[in-house]
């Protein structure tokens, strides 16, 4: 493999890993702000039990996130140097203010309320958790920003063949941005709500002592469920939408489109291989008119297809790479503008597909324990367990399917935009030697592994212990608020510590 | 403005080394000044709630040479490839330790993660010795800013002496700032370990101030070396009549004047070419537009004080002095619930 490739699965690998720390921080953030803001209201020892185990999972979870994020950052140098610099003016805005405005609050603020229980008044305390949990927001919302100009390069100028920034608003503001950013909180939404459901719907199936606290994590994980599938439904049609317009040869792909048609139908799936050159021969069930109205809100009009698109493409940005040596074994090859169409059109359906299925699960577990009732079959084990993976699937081919999709290019050129302001994936990356990214590759690759399994192994770990594993056991009624917020005495043991 | 940027970059590494440099040095001394778990556990819980923001200042300053300078990002994160990935690989372990170490109660666990603590505390400064040498002393790059010849260019025994000489400060800092932060017999302990080390340990920094120097010295230059010999002198100074607050402020001005000493020597270049002066990558000419730098400095203007103003505020929360009394009983799930 040459670095071009090395470069992508390295950043795929890493980016996906990432990724599945990052909506459960986000989600379950709030969750336990929302729930450690009950607590201090009503003093029911409830919502501490809540705060407490569910703050402790979501800690476990941050900690990988963090690590994970510092080679987010430092691989755009790293690995992909040529197109560092030639996005530098722009790109890096975004995530400098990430960091300076954004993830100094989660960090710090996150210290805060971790070691700051009993040490701080209680409202300041539950202050904290809003600070961080509302800058894990703010942090989605400029990488965000970073992640849709490359998709779509807006509030620039073409300078010595470099993109140089002309307006921050146009950047921060970028139509993409704002479709982008509701429809990847609302997946982090998902995930939390559905994490809530799975885990406690387990605890009520064993029927151990803390009930009241399970039930009421159902409730709330379903209704934040629900309410996210339903903003991701309305904020993915908006996506969708924007995407025709602005990358239509993406979204020919996520339905394996070969012939434009007029109206062109929606598959839902397909038997045979997806890709070219018989793609119209597999797809099994289609909705007629139903992509028309996908794509422009009107199920009489024309969808292209890929066999149009191509030769459009070829038009404006060539049919063949420069011959560079940089560009290794593609110098001079023609230029295949279209992405992997198995990857891109399975993709996207197993991100709704499995979007689907959580907040079905949700719904049906929500029903099957209404008013008290807890169904005892290992069935029903196994529909709580599973339940929790399928929001990070959907998650996971989300983005797999936007990051693919818009191959050839790293910087998706803007059909209504600059002139010039694009740059093929080929040409992104570094003079590295294959050996050095290899080696990276390896490394990241076997390390994340390891901390897959250490992490899974402690939240099983926890989520097994319950309450018990996170609030020492006391009488029922003592802690419930009535404490006062002075300061601990000098000799008291500090109230947590690693 | 690219003046004023590089400024700002020197000062987010400052603000790293100062931050990032006590916690690595904690975790460097975890075996030595940790003889008991408990032990252990209280020189852990001294940078428990600050060591994660600390380690903000190094992606935010990554972050901001990306943004205001990216052909200096771009060239000098791929050159040094190999060396980066280790010290990001230390940095992953090192900071997922912290959190996971007590999680378990089991003697072997937590063994194997003091092991990664360590390990992790002192791969990791080097690493950054080794980049911010690498800066200073050059590589050997083309006319377009790529790397000529292997992937260990950058390790040679001028960076290596970067190395030396950051993980040597990180270890004094370290110990100053457990002798300051904790109370007992390990506050004895680490006041002994600083003042027994110090003449070895900061050897390193005064050869690197040296080299730069003769290499490339100013007349201000020499200033802030000399500046950083008395503030290491005074620390010591002081740490021998246990004023260990004034001894750890004036290993904070040490390395100020490091950093000033380091990046003075290397304006107006931000990475030269050892192959070819001309190469050199310039503050002019790595710099974003004059427009990405007034972005950046209006949310500098609003977010450096603010930053300030919160973290110091941490500091103050956890101001407190702690040892072995103040540490809690280990309360963690037993594996064995079903």
């Amino acid at each position: 493999m040459d670095v071009l490739d090395l470069a992508r699965w390295q950043f795929g690998i890493t980016t996906v890993y990432h990724f599945l720390m990052v909506p459960l921080t986000i989600g379950l953030s709030l969750l336990v702000a929302v729930m450690q803001t009950a607590w201090v209201r009503t003093g029911n020892r409830k919502y501490l039990a809540m705060t407490k185990f569910w703050g402790k999972l979501l800690l476990i979870n941050f900690a990988m996130g963090v690590v994970t994020g510092i080679v987010q950052e430092f691989q755009f140098g790293m690995t992909w140097s040529a197109y560092s610099r030639f996005v530098g003016d722009v790109f890096g805005a975004p995530l400098a203010m990430e960091g300076l405005v954004a993830f100094f609050v989660e960090s710090t603020f996150l210290g805060l309320w971790i070691f700051g229980w009993d040490r701080l008044p209680k409202k300041v305390h539950l202050a904290c958790v809003w600070a961080f949990s509302l800058a894990t927001i703010a942090s989605a919302y400029f990488i965000l920003a970073a992640n849709s100009w490359m998709q779509h390069p807006v509030g620039v100028e073409l300078v010595d063949g470099r993109p140089r920034l002309t307006s921050i608003w146009a950047v921060l503001g970028n139509n993409t941005t704002l479709a982008a950013f509701p429809h990847t909180i609302f997946g982090a939404f998902a995930v939390a709500g559905t994490f809530l459901v799975g885990i406690a719907a387990w605890h009520l199936w064993r029927r151990g002592d803390d009930g009241p606290v399970w039930r009421a994590s159902v409730k709330l994980g379903t209704w934040v469920g629900v309410a996210a599938f339903t903003g991701l439904a309305i904020s993915g049609d908006v996506q969708g939408k924007l995407m025709f317009e602005q990358q239509p040869m993406k979204m020919a792909a996520a339905e394996a489109l070969c012939h434009t048609e007029q109206p062109a139908a929606f598959s839902v799936f397909a038997i045979g291989d997806v890709s070219r050159p018989d793609c119209e021969n597999v797809k099994s069930v289609t909705v007629p008119a139903l992509l028309s109205f996908l794509a422009h809100n009107d199920f009489t009009t024309e969808v292209k297809g890929i066999e149009d698109l191509v030769p459009m493409y070829q038009e404006k940005y060539g049919t063949n790479y420069p011959v560079d040596p940089k560009l290794g074994e593609l110098s001079g090859k023609p230029i295949d503008y279209v992405p992997n169409l198995p990857v891109t059109y399975w993709g996207f359906r197993l991100m709704i597909g499995f979007g689907g299925l959580a907040v079905g699960a949700g719904l049906l577990i929500l029903w099957l324990t209404r008013g008290g009732r807890t169904p005892g079959g290992r069935w029903f084990k196994w529909l709580a367990l599973g339940s929790i993976a399928t929001p990070f699937l959907a998650n996971s081919f989300g983005w797999i399917f936007t990051e693919m999709g818009r191959q050839p290019f790293v910087v998706v050129p803007n059909p209504s935009g600059v002139d010039g302001v694009w740059m093929f994936t080929a040409r992104a990356v570094s003079s590295s030697t294959p050996g050095e990214v290899l080696t990276s590759l390896i490394a990241l690759t076997l390390v994340y592994g390891v901390l897959a399994c250490v992490e899974v192994f402690l939240i099983r770990r926890y989520v097994r212990a319950g309450v018990a594993g996170v609030l020492p056991a006391r009488a029922p009624d003592d802690d419930t608020g009535k404490r006062d917020d002075t300061e601990k005495r000098d000799d008291d043991v500090l109230s947590f510590a690693y | 403005m690219e003046t004023f940027w590089f400024c700002v970059i020197a000062l987010l590494w400052l603000g790293y080394l100062f931050l990032e440099g006590f916690d690595f040095g904690v975790g460097m001394l975890l075996p030595v000044l940790g003889r008991s778990e408990r032990e252990r556990r209280v020189l852990i819980n001294t940078i428990g709630p600050v060591w994660d923001g600390n380690e903000v200042w190094l992606l935010v300053a990554g972050g901001a040479t990306f943004a205001a300078f990216p052909d200096w990002y771009a060239s000098l994160f791929s050159s040094v490839y190999l060396p980066l990935v280790l010290f990001l690989l230390a940095l992953i372990g090192r900071g997922v330790a912290f959190e996971y170490r007590g999680k378990v109660d089991s003697a072997r666990w937590r063994r194997t993660w003091d092991a990664v603590i360590v390990a992790g505390s002192w791969v990791a400064p080097l690493g950054v010795g080794l980049l911010l040498a690498t800066t200073v002393f050059g590589m050997p790059l083309d006319a377009a800013g790529d790397r000529v010849g292997s992937p260990f260019a950058s390790v040679r025994w001028e960076t290596l002496l970067g190395a030396a000489a950051v993980a040597g400060y990180a270890l004094v800092h370290g110990a100053v700032f457990l002798s300051l932060k904790t109370e007992g017999e390990v506050r004895e302990r680490a006041r002994a370990l600083a003042l027994k080390v110090a003449p070895f340990a900061l050897l390193p920094l005064v050869v690197l101030l040296l080299t730069v120097q003769l290499r490339f010295g100013s007349v201000w230059t020499w200033a802030a070396s000399i500046v950083v010999g008395l503030a290491a002198f005074g620390a010591y100074a002081r740490l021998v009549l246990r004023r260990e607050g004034q001894a750890f402020a004036l290993m904070g001005v040490a390395v100020a004047a490091t950093v000033a000493a380091l990046f003075g020597a290397l304006y107006p270049n931000v990475l030269p070419s050892t192959l070819d002066p001309a190469w050199s990558l310039t503050v002019a000419g790595a710099a974003s537009s004059p427009y990405t730098l007034t972005v950046m400095t209006w949310v500098a203007a609003f977010g450096t004080p603010a930053v300030l103003v919160y973290q110091g505020w941490t500091y103050w929360v956890f101001r407190k002095r702690i040892g072995t009394r103040h540490i809690p009983d280990v309360h963690v799930p037993t594996g064995s619930s079903r």
